[in-house]
């Protein structure tokens, strides 16, 4: 794991002074601002189902970065939660005809019970072998609903999932009132994400990621630990696969195929892993250049998406977020010293 | 006596793929002895070997047995530029580094091949000499499997010999499993490495010339592939050449029995498979214990 230890963590409060603290609190409002302003904004500035799309990947990105990060492990079959979470949410939506932020929570149940014997098995093994389990147990997960018609609609997916908010049918048109109801529900798996990471259990986390055989001499239980984030990143993925799939009023097998595994994990590594809002920005990138693509008729997507991969990987490992904020360390640092 | 036969067929369906799973899997097991990179572009790879055996075939005639020599020749070169190129730069670093480089090359593979021959099969026929059956009891056995199984295992079996009992294998063992003392012996490590990963690609374009003739070649042939190979080598043990083999056989077994018996759940079989290997050795079975 060397190289994953050059990963932030995260911050170290006592070590601040008074008037670093009050100069981090006005940066802090001032970036919180301009996130609101973005969030708030989006679905003006584009499409209002892209913007939904992007809020939904957004937190998807998030529950790997939980994972990767943070506890510095790769799971390459994320796509199972995202996916079952969706077809569950879609499932109750059409059968029970409940509101759909019930039936959101339902697929985020569905998920974590999913990833309990997943994180189970997978956190058995370390490192790439964390990522081969997740990816094969994933590829199962898709071969059965591939299989279970009666329930997925096999090829031709399920259709016709209702946006039913509390009697308010949201049709399609208003897809743009739809966001700001979504946003709501985006923005509490964000929360619990932030409020995990920053936290003891975090702290412990972090201290797994940089030396498992530390943290186990001092006596956690890591591979309980796996199991607890791996679940809890699962339900974070499955809150984000319900939005998607309400969004969508349609659920296909696509949502559990491993290159959607692939694709929140590319967003996690273009964004900046380890902190939590590249994601985000990673999730932003690649969903509004994947809309450019599609709407400019280029059928190589996966090109254009791979060779990023390849690009970030090898000459862009901090990714978007973790670049800026290094930057701004940087200028600030050197502002700091000609002040003096 | 119809359910042994059953059996019988069976079996000898599950052996015939599993010489061949083993043979692609031989290639990842050699590219992570040597490198330590899990290749998630061995699908891509196996991918082109039957894309290109088709677009041989069709471009300038070349049949079966032509490509069989050509191919494995084409992919040594093309996994040496993408050595040189790509993977060398991220070998000192975390070993996800290269899963994730791997992933996003055969993203692009996979879509140029598709942009290139669409995602329909391209037409392949049977090599010159291997078609028919033969029939052995109750039990028949395609002729071009019972190659498949035969050059595949004959292939495994060379790729032992030469790294345990001949002089270049020693230098690559030594090169890769003890680099450091390697090096104070004299040997040159780096050189070492580009050629063994050219040779693992070739071994999985190999895979591909076999399979060409008798599964569909299209762009997303090597996606769900290159799942399989990772279960095949949670099972056996990454690295190990001994596991690559077993957990192919055992794969390619698990696959034949399932789809005998339970039809199209075969594929969930494998994992289930993989699941019960993780809970009783969670190194694989013939894997060394890597600390967790």
């Amino acid at each position: 794991m060397t190289d994953l230890k050059e990963l932030p963590v995260t911050f170290d409060p006592i070590a601040l002074d008074n008037g670093a603290r009050r100069a981090r609190l006005i940066r802090r409002s001032i970036l919180g601002l301009i996130a609101l302003v973005a969030v708030l904004g989006l679905p003006w500035w584009v499409y209002p189902p892209v913007a939904v799309d992007i809020a939904a990947w957004a937190l998807f990105a998030i529950s790997i970065d939980l994972l990767l990060g943070f506890t510095g492990l790769l799971s390459f079959g994320h796509a199972a939660f995202w996916g079952v979470s969706a077809y569950t949410t879609g499932v109750i939506a059409v059968e029970l005809g409940v509101p759909f932020p019930v039936a959101i929570v339902g697929g985020t149940i569905g998920a974590m019970i999913l990833a309990l014997p997943i994180g189970y098995l997978a956190a058995r093994r370390a490192g790439i072998y964390f990522a081969m389990v997740t990816l094969a147990f994933a590829q199962m997960i898709y071969f059965i609903a591939n299989q279970w018609k009666d329930v997925t609609g096999g090829e031709n997916g399920l259709q016709g999932v209702p946006k039913n908010f509390f009697g308010i049918e949201l049709v399609e048109t208003e897809a743009f009132y739809f966001y700001y109801v979504a946003i709501v529900i985006i923005a509490l798996g964000a929360f619990i994400a932030w409020r995990i990471v920053n936290s003891p259990f975090g702290r412990v986390l972090i201290s797994i990621r940089d030396n498992p055989a530390r943290a186990r001499a001092l006596g956690y239980d890591v591979e309980r630990y796996k199991i607890i984030v791996f679940v809890l990143s699962a339900g974070i993925a499955g809150l984000a696969g319900g939005v998607f799939a309400i969004s969508h009023g349609f659920v296909s097998l696509q949502e559990l195929d491993w290159t959607t595994s692939g694709k929140v994990v590319l967003m996690t590594v273009l964004g900046g892993m380890g902190t939590i809002w590249g994601g985000p920005v990673g999730a932003a990138v690649i969903v509004l250049l994947e809309d450019r693509l599609a709407t400019s008729g280029f059928d190589g997507i996966g090109i254009i998406t791979g060779s990023i991969f390849v690009i970030c990987v090898l000459l862009f490992r901090k990714g978007i977020w973790g670049t800026a904020v290094s930057l701004w360390e940087r200028a600030s640092k050197a502002i700091a010293t000609r002040r003096r | 006596m119809g359910d042994f036969s059953d059996f019988l067929q069976y079996t000898v369906q599950g052996l015939a793929a599993g010489g061949f799973y083993a043979l692609a899997a031989l290639g990842l097991a050699v590219i992570f002895g040597a490198l330590g990179v899990v290749n998630f572009a061995h699908g891509a790879f196996y991918m082109l070997g039957a894309v290109g055996s088709a677009v041989l075939l069709d471009v300038i005639g070349l049949p079966f047995w032509g490509a069989l020599v050509v191919i494995p020749i084409l992919m040594f070169i093309f996994g040496i530029i993408v050595e040189l190129l790509l993977v060398q730069w991220l070998l000192k670093l975390d070993i996800l580094y290269n899963f994730l480089l791997t992933f996003g090359l055969s993203l692009v593979l996979v879509d140029l091949v598709k942009r290139e021959y669409g995602v329909s099969g391209l037409p392949y026929e049977q090599p010159a000499g291997l078609e028919g059956l033969i029939h052995v009891g109750s039990v028949s056995i395609p002729i071009y499997q019972l190659f498949v199984f035969v050059f595949s295992l004959a292939v495994c079996f060379l790729v032992w010999l030469v790294l345990t009992k001949t002089r270049v294998g020693m230098i690559v063992r030594a090169a890769t499993e003890e680099p450091e003392r390697a090096r104070a012996l004299g040997i040159n490590v780096g050189m070492w490495v580009t050629p063994v990963f050219g040779f693992g690609v070739a071994l999985a374009g190999l895979a591909g010339v076999l399979a060409a003739p008798f599964r569909a070649i299209t762009a997303n042939m090597g996606s769900s592939f290159i799942i399989i190979l990772f279960a095949i080598v949670v099972i056996g043990g990454l690295g190990s050449i001994l596991g690559a083999v077993v957990g192919g056989f055992l794969v390619g077994l698990v696959e034949a029995y399932g789809q005998g018996y339970y039809g199209t759940f075969a594929q969930v079989l494998i994992f289930v498979l993989m699941a019960v290997v993780i809970l009783v050795r969670p190194a694989g079975l013939f894997g060394r214990k890597e600390a967790v």
